[in-house]
């Protein structure tokens, strides 16, 4: 593990308290997001950490990831807003996706910007990595998004040595990625070091599956199945925990956080290989930037 | 484990993309599902070779133009070391994103290609390795296999480029010649058998024996403070932990220290990092400090050593580097901020723009202003003073940018004289 990379981290959440007036840490309950936690903590220690988190629920996640969630805020005493995308829906903001390929994950921006408007955010604080996919490569640490919460990837503001600069105009905010720098294996490699809990979909557990398009889909009420496609119950972990519509499954025996660092260093799939919602196209990712994804 | 942070430079086409592209798949660092998403762009376009340039170019823009437009970070990793890779493209347009990249790197891969050799282009990305003082600069001269692996052709080109290292601050051992073919993979990670007149190490090679312990800055220790700590807890009740970074080298315990601007003066009681006590931080690190006296200090003060007192001044003198559309000129005003701490600033004269080719043309007097990409000498004044070294003696506390009023954007980069 890379203490740089630590010490990069902390000083970016300083910067944030420090440039933004209302910050706050968007949370899914996945292992970034839980790092980032940590790193707030080591921040601001042995004050509390100075802004709240919050999840955009898409009503689809993984019943371990929330009960996680919620026992790590009553732990560490911090604040937690939920913003629901079943709301947007029903408030008929979004439609709802149908068919094979559905899901809420790309109805999380509405829901998103709208808590962003009515909570009067000015800095989003967010677990993206730049090794995840070549949109991310590209992004800054603050990243400035306008009052659509668009991302102009072609008129970006220089990064230079340490320096952050949070300026920004009313009704615009940041985005802001502290463990930009940090690979898959450096979180993981982190998480081994530091002892931090995570939730056991993470680790080798039987559940109900089926196969498509070569990748392990979760069986659930929530996503769609075809009635050719078969069900079975295999060994599988999540490398990457998005909502279950969004995040297909690794066979694996890694049961502790050593096997998982271990089975990551021989893996020859990356971590996006697994995220049905880029393989959409080849500019999936940097398309829903521009409209205001995380 | 350290990163070791690489900025590549050349000029479109040299083969830049292809370079990163072969040291990621002889390392093993292309992932199956990568690698499957490159053959079948390749495939797309009609090449008959994998064309590693789309495992970098990440914007759509870029990849139906076949151009690099903004910097892209890669990462890959060996036994000894894990590697961040700023990719910059090298057109004149895009001087800033190289100054970017360059900015956080301690080492720099300049690309020339063996029919051309050594092009203006090569002159500005050597000149601005050497305004920024990126510690180690490879000189790969690409597309051997073209010149028949002549070493004639090697030799020439070295020798071309040594004398644009008589004009800079570099010493030679800083800076190595390598013949490559990135599209063969000729020495980028393996010894190519097409060589046998070079001796020496391969691009990999020499990337993994730089020791990143050896690259530590041996300057004066700055800990320019971001945020006080102030819990007001039971446990922590009359808790003052002053929050940083240190820069320049180490601050121990018992250190005597002096605050500006203020210039009060105590000692350091404890170095905090989260739940450990430490006697020593290290340059780089994140910590919280408290003092054995009652000081009153805020975001933007500095600590330094009582005896390390740097520079303190309204008055600057600086290299400047213009990163914005528009042009900087005589009596603006910008924000200037100089690590964490933001002062008014006002320019007050262009003296010179500086040609970036080691004095093939002239230096331009009475600029009155500076273009986009353009580098100049210029003076400004300050509100208040800020607490600098020169960027030859310490580069995190020799640096600035310029932040303009109206677009928030930053707008340009400074080194102090
Ligand atoms: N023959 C030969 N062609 C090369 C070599 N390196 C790159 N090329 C080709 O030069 C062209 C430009 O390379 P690219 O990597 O896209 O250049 P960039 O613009 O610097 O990123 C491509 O057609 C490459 O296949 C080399 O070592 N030998």
């Amino acid at each position: 593990m890379n203490h740089n990379l630590e010490s990069e981290a902390i000083h970016i959440f300083r910067e944030v308290v420090s440039q933004f007036n209302k910050p706050v840490l968007l949370f899914s309950g996945g292992k970034d997001s839980i790092t980032l936690v940590r790193l707030a903590q080591k921040a601001f220690y042995p004050a509390r950490i100075p802004f709240p988190l919050m999840h955009i629920d898409t009503g689809h996640n993984f019943p371990e990831t929330i009960e996680f969630r919620d026992r790590l805020v009553k732990e560490l005493g911090l604040k937690l807003i939920v913003k629901n995308v079943q709301d947007s829906i029903d408030e008929g903001k979004v439609k709802e996706e149908n068919g094979k390929y559905s899901s809420r994950n790309s109805l999380q921006t509405t829901t998103l910007l709208d808590a962003i408007e009515e909570f009067k955010f000015d800095a989003c604080i967010g677990g993206a990595r730049r090794d995840e996919e070549k949109a991310r490569a590209k992004e800054r640490i603050f990243s400035v998004r306008d009052d659509f919460g668009q991302w102009d990837e072609k008129n970006q503001r220089p990064e230079l040595f340490d320096m952050l600069n949070g300026k920004i105009d009313l009704g615009q905010n940041v985005r802001i990625f502290p463990i930009s720098n940090w690979t898959e294996l450096d979180v993981w490699s982190y998480i081994e070091k530091e002892g931090i809990e995570i939730p056991s979909i993470y680790f080798a557990h039987q559940r109900e599956i089926f196969i498509r398009d070569g990748l392990i889909w979760s069986h659930s009420p929530f996503v769609y199945k075809e009635d050719n496609e078969k069900v079975e119950i295999k060994t599988v972990r999540f490398r990457t925990v998005g909502d279950m519509t969004c995040t297909a499954a690794v066979a694996s025996h890694a049961k502790t956080i050593a096997e998982v660092v271990q089975e990551i260093q021989q893996s020859s799939i990356s971590e996006r290989g697994a995220r049905i919602d880029d393989k959409r196209s080849e500019a999936a990712m940097e398309k829903r930037k521009q409209v205001g994804y995380f | 484990m350290n990163a070791l942070k690489i900025a590549t430079a050349g000029s479109v086409d040299d083969g830049k993309s292809t370079l990163i592209g072969r040291l990621l798949y002889d390392t093993q660092s292309l992932t199956d599902d990568k690698l499957e998403a490159i053959k079948k762009s390749s495939e797309q376009r009609g090449y008959d070779y994998l064309d590693f340039s789309f495992a970098t170019d990440g914007l759509v823009a870029e990849r139906e133009q076949g151009i690099t437009i903004d910097v892209a970070h890669i990462y890959f990793s060996t036994q000894e070391k894990s590697y961040i890779i700023a990719d910059t493209p090298g057109h004149v347009e895009y001087t800033r994103n190289m100054v970017t990249g360059a900015s956080t790197s301690q080492v720099s891969i300049i690309l020339i290609d063996a029919r051309k050799g050594v092009i203006e282009q090569t002159y500005r990305h050597f000149f601005i390795n050497n305004l920024l003082r990126v510690e180690h600069v490879i000189v790969a001269i690409n597309k051997m296999d073209l010149v028949d692996f002549s070493q004639t052709t090697f030799d020439q080109i070295k020798n071309d480029f040594q004398e644009l290292t008589a004009k800079s601050d570099y010493s030679p051992q800083q800076i190595s010649y390598i013949p490559v073919s990135a599209l063969n993979g000729d020495n980028v990670v393996n010894a190519s058998s097409k060589t046998p007149w070079y001796k020496g190490e391969t691009i990999l090679e020499k990337l993994e024996n730089i020791d990143t312990t050896s690259i530590k800055e041996e300057a004066q220790v700055r800990f320019p403070v971001q945020t006080v700590i102030r819990p007001k807890s039971n446990d922590f009740h009359d808790f003052r932990g002053y929050a940083g970074k240190v820069y320049g080298n180490s601050l121990k315990v018992n250190d005597e220290i002096t605050v500006l601007p203020s210039f009060q003066q105590s000692t350091i009681k404890r170095i905090h990092f989260f739940e450990d006590e430490l006697e020593e931080a290290s340059a780089g690190s994140s910590v919280v400090i408290t003092l054995n006296d009652e000081v009153n200090i805020s975001r933007g003060d500095m600590l330094v050593k009582s005896t390390e007192v740097p520079q303190i001044e309204k008055e600057l003198n600086a290299t400047i580097c213009w990163m914005d559309n528009k042009n900087l000129t005589e009596g603006t005003k910008y924000i200037l901020q100089h690590n964490n701490n933001t002062v008014q600033s006002k320019i007050t004269s262009i003296d010179y723009l500086i040609p970036t080719d080691f004095g093939a043309h002239k230096e331009t007097e009475n600029a009155g202003a500076l273009k986009l990409n353009e580098i100049g000498q210029v003076k400004l004044r300050l509100n208040k003073a800020i607490y600098f070294d020169a960027y030859k003696k310490n580069r995190a506390n020799g640096a600035f940018i310029l932040i303009d009023t109206q677009t928030n954007t930053t707008a340009g980069v400074g080194f102090l004289n």
